[in-house]
């Protein structure tokens, strides 16, 4: 059977790409889900707050991902669980997949479209190297939850976090809540890399102290963790002498960022851009190999599962487009990072493609009081974005009409923060 | 009563136990970890050198070469991964090309094939990617790199198949001499044998010292490593050792059997044989010295460091050291000494287990008798990342839990995890599971794959989850009970 579009992933990205894909009038759609369910990692993000800009309430995770599944089941999208993609490869006009499961064995099938939509892992302790032992109760933050939420036991009593992302924040609340005490949270940065919202709610409210620009520079213990030594770090992020304190612990969690999954993208040999460690994308998050989408986390890592599911909204048009034949292939611009900012997403944009505006996802490097991001195309300004605050953990969204950038027949638009004008 | 104890499962022990199985003797291997080959052989460079470094008068010369020549015959029986990759000691200007000279000859002195002194262009032909100060090398073809853990835990499970009792968790804190048979106190249950091999790793002093007069001293150096993700996998080709100096071999850049890449160690003497600890100035000095010989190491690809330990021995007076190894019938009768057993140890054990069996022990035991049933071979592993699709197919058709990927990074499959708990000298923790299958070795360190490599060992052993341990059984926890809300439900 040839397929239209096969999505790989059934996490929000997956399921709101192929609603999307079905209703923009694909008929065979297919998602392809690794884990045991559909739904993602939103299965053990049972904490609320999903859905305030797509369904103007708050939703837990599951509950949010419930809103999708229960669209691809009225729509009647079939979906293979415990499956996974070993390789995917391009045909020309068709793609084909291979993958396992236990039910089909050994499966390679074909589809005119593909959407990725992997999501992404956490950095683990090996790759930041923090100096001393190898013991038991180092997790991330992401492998704790599973163990909490999931399988209803603690890893530990007495916890460290290191790093302030917003897994690490929630998972500060939710190991207090279920009988563990949480001693600090300590964040490299002199500012935190999670949600304000969520400093408010999973540290203040329970009297967690954030340690800013502090690090672990020790981990005690030879068998299971026995504690951790945390220091202070100047401006460079070198540690400050002196400012050692030993904090006894059985449980370290990690929040320290986290990695687009594009072990089938970089195998597929799809252009990844080294800023996003996602695929390089246009508008309708085409990739660089034909027929071939992606978005969500795989691209580029959200905030908010609002946008991962706006993105996929593209992608699953995208898909369409193409194998209807109305996907237009000249790029007329391509994105560029400026001063202060990380990444911007879309990297290029065909603007034949465009209906009425392209939102750019982008971050900023660090923290901006009173300043605005400014878009140009050569030393045209063409368009800003005015933010109270720019925090590198509050993904941006900029808004630029197809009438601004229809005035230019092709080039680079660079985004710049600076003073506002 | 055993005929023989052997106190220690690492490479050596684990690999003369299975040697001994060549004659029918009842044989007991005891360990103090929850696993076999958990301390030096879990931590080192996992090269199978050549055998050009060592001086023909001592045993690392004599068996370093022709130990190295068995590898391919010895992994194929244990199925271990290795391969024959060459290494090159590459040097930066006319006195290291010196140094070069003295190590080929001594090379040729200790009967290694092959050997060549290569020129600037013909080292830079052949790896790309170095310093391009370097000027020449020393090439040494039959140089390889292994898997060390699968070996000493395949060369343990051998053991058992062949009839060896294995007996993890046995600590042991004290030895009687009843001359005539030892009585071996451990923490487990205590064991009785007429002969014991002491191969006990760095505490092979400390359990000597139980039976005899201290005669040598065990020092402990630490060495640091990174390991880099598969996609660094590629930067070189084979083993890359600097120029040796007074302080050892140097800073090794190679790739390892499974596609990573390696780097390391450094030789740090630590007091306390179980500091294992790292430390970012010995971090950052292998990363400098790495650097001196391959500059584009990418260093943002890292996926973990660690410290291993060598047993350096100390011999006679305390103070001086002959750098050998210790491997004969100690002073005391019945008691075999198989110590200092540091570099070349991996490359050497072939040899070195065929020189304890017949040479040592064979003589000790009157009428020893040949064991017709010994099987050299373990059962295949079903690596399921290395089948072809073909072979995919049928696997999954024979057991569909091999159709269930357990670890993302490198493809293991429910059905290698299930196999390797139910061999002899199976995985019981979830390092050992990681070490026997490769699940959770990857670039996300087992962040997705460990809870359901819990799950998966709770199961086939029949315990609870919060039964399951990291590695040493009872203290490296990993889960500290149910929930709060779990416990209000009930």
């Amino acid at each position: 059977m040839i397929y239209d579009v096969v999505i790989l992933g059934g996490g929000p990205a997956g399921l709101a790409a192929a609603v999307e894909a079905k209703n923009a009038g694909a008929e065979n759609v297919l998602i392809l889900e690794r884990d045991r369910e559909l739904g993602g990692i939103l299965n053990q993000c049972i904490h609320n707050g999903f859905g305030l800009h797509t369904f103007n309430e708050e939703l837990t995770g599951p509950e949010y991902a419930e809103r999708y599944i229960d669209q691809v089941i009225a729509l009647n999208i079939p979906y293979l669980l415990n499956t996974m993609v070993l390789d995917l490869h391009d045909n020309g006009a068709l793609k084909s997949i291979h993958m396992i499961n236990e039910e089909n064995g050994y499966l390679i099938i074909e589809a005119r479209a593909v959407i990725l939509t992997m999501g992404c892992r956490e950095r683990t302790s090996g790759a930041i190297g923090i100096p001393g032992y190898r013991p038991s109760g180092v997790f991330t933050a992401g492998t704790a939850q599973r163990f909490i939420n999931m399988e209803g036991y603690l890893p530990g009593k007495e916890v460290v976090i290191l790093g302030s992302g917003d897994i690490g924040l929630i998972m500060a609340r939710r190991m207090t809540l279920e009988g563990a005490h949480v001693q600090a949270v300590c964040e490299l940065m002199p500012y935190s890399n999670g949600l304000v919202r969520n400093i408010v709610q999973c540290l203040d409210d329970y009297n967690i102290p954030l340690k800013l620009s502090h690090t672990i520079t020790f981990i005690h213990g030879k068998d299971r963790l026995e504690g951790v030594t945390i220091a202070k770090v100047d401006e460079k992020l070198k540690v400050i002498p002196k400012t050692e304190e030993f904090i006894p612990c059985d449980t370290l969690l990690l929040s320290v960022g986290l990695i687009p999954e594009n072990e089938i993208t970089r195998n597929a040999g799809i252009v990844i851009d080294n800023r996003t460690n996602g695929a390089i994308v246009g508008e309708l998050r085409q990739t660089s190999m034909p027929g071939v989408f992606a978005c969500g986390n795989v691209v580029h890592v959200h905030d908010l599962v609002d946008f991962v599911s706006e993105e996929a909204v593209l992608a699953g048009k995208g898909a369409v487009n193409y194998i209807n034949g109305d996907l237009a292939s000249e790029i007329t611009f391509t994105t560029s990072n400026g001063d202060g900012i990380g990444y911007v997403v879309p990297q290029q944009v065909a603007i034949k493609n465009v209906a009425d505006k392209v939102t750019f996802y982008m971050r900023v490097r660090q923290v901006f009081q009173d300043q605005v991001v400014n878009a140009y195309i050569g030393d045209q300004l063409i368009a800003t974005k005015k933010e109270p605050k720019l925090l590198p953990a509050e993904m941006i969204n900029f808004n630029i009409t197809k009438d601004v950038l229809a005035q230019y027949p092709a080039g680079e638009i660079r985004f710049v923060v600076e003073e506002a004008r | 009563m055993y005929d023989i104890a052997i106190i220690g499962a690492g490479i050596a022990g684990s690999y003369i136990a299975r040697e001994l199985t060549r004659y029918k003797l009842d044989i007991v291997l005891l360990d103090g970890e929850n696993d076999v080959g958990n301390q030096i052989t879990m931590a080192n460079s996992a090269i199978v050198h050549a055998g050009f470094d060592a001086s023909a008068t001592k045993l690392k010369g004599k068996f370093n070469a022709p130990g190295n020549i068995m590898y391919e015959k010895v992994c194929d029986d244990l199925d271990v991964p290795f391969k024959r990759c060459g290494s090159l000691v590459v040097a930066h200007d006319e006195y290291e090309m010196a140094t070069i000279h003295d190590l080929y000859q001594n090379g040729l002195k200790n009967g290694v094939p092959g050997l060549q002194i290569l020129f600037k262009n013909a080292v830079h032909a052949m790896e790309p990617n170095l310093n391009k100060a370097i000027c020449g090398a020393l090439y040494a073809p039959t140089a390889g790199i292994v898997s060390p853990f699968e070996l000493c835990i395949h060369a343990a499970e051998n053991a058992v198949d062949n009839g060896v009792t294995l007996k993890t968790n046995h600590l042991v804190s004290d030895i009687k001499n009843h001359h005539g048979h030892f009585e071996i106190i451990t923490n487990g249950e205590n064991v009785k044998a007429k002969y014991v091999i002491n191969a006990a790793g760095l505490y092979a002093d400390d359990i000597y010292a139980m039976v005899g007069k201290p005669y040598f001293k065990l020092r402990a150096r630490k060495g640091h490593y990174f390991i880099f993700d598969k996609e660094a996998g590629a930067l070189v080709n084979s083993v890359i050792f600097p120029c040796p100096s007074k302080k050892g071999k140097g800073i090794l850049v190679a790739p390892t059997v499974h596609g990573n890449l390696l780097i390391g160690p450094d030789a740090e003497p630590v007091s306390d044989k179980s500091d294992l600890a790292t430390t970012g100035e010995r971090l950052d000095y292998i990363k400098e010295n790495a650097l001196k010989n391959c500059p584009d190491l990418p260093f943002n690809k890292i996926i973990r460091s660690y410290a291993g330990l060598r047993n350096t021995p100390v011999r006679d007076t305390f103070t001086t050291t002959d750098g050998d190894f210790i491997i004969e019938e100690s002073p005391v009768r019945g008691f075999i000494n198989v110590a200092g057993y540091e570099s070349p140890g991996l490359s050497s054990i072939p040899v070195v287990a065929r020189y304890v069996v017949e040479s040592i022990v064979k003589p000790m035991i009157p009428n020893i008798e040949e064991n017709h049933n010994y099987n050299p071979k373990v059962r295949k592993h079903l690596r399921f990342d290395e089948m072809t699709d073909a072979e995919k197919v049928e696997i999954i058709k024979a057991d569909p839990k091999y159709g269930k990927v357990i670890c993302r990074c490198e493809t293991i499959t429910e059905g290698e995890i299930i196999d390797v708990i139910h061999r002899n000298a199976g995985a019981r923790s979830v390092k050992a599971v990681k070490k026997r299958t490769r699940a959770g070795m990857g670039r996300c360190q087992g962040g997705f794959c460990s809870p359901r490599v819990v799950e998966i060992l709770a199961r086939e052993l029949n315990v609870r989850l919060d039964d399951i341990m990291y590695d040493q059984q009872d203290s490296a926890y990993i889960l500290s009970g149910h929930t709060k809300s779990v416990k209000e439900e009930a």
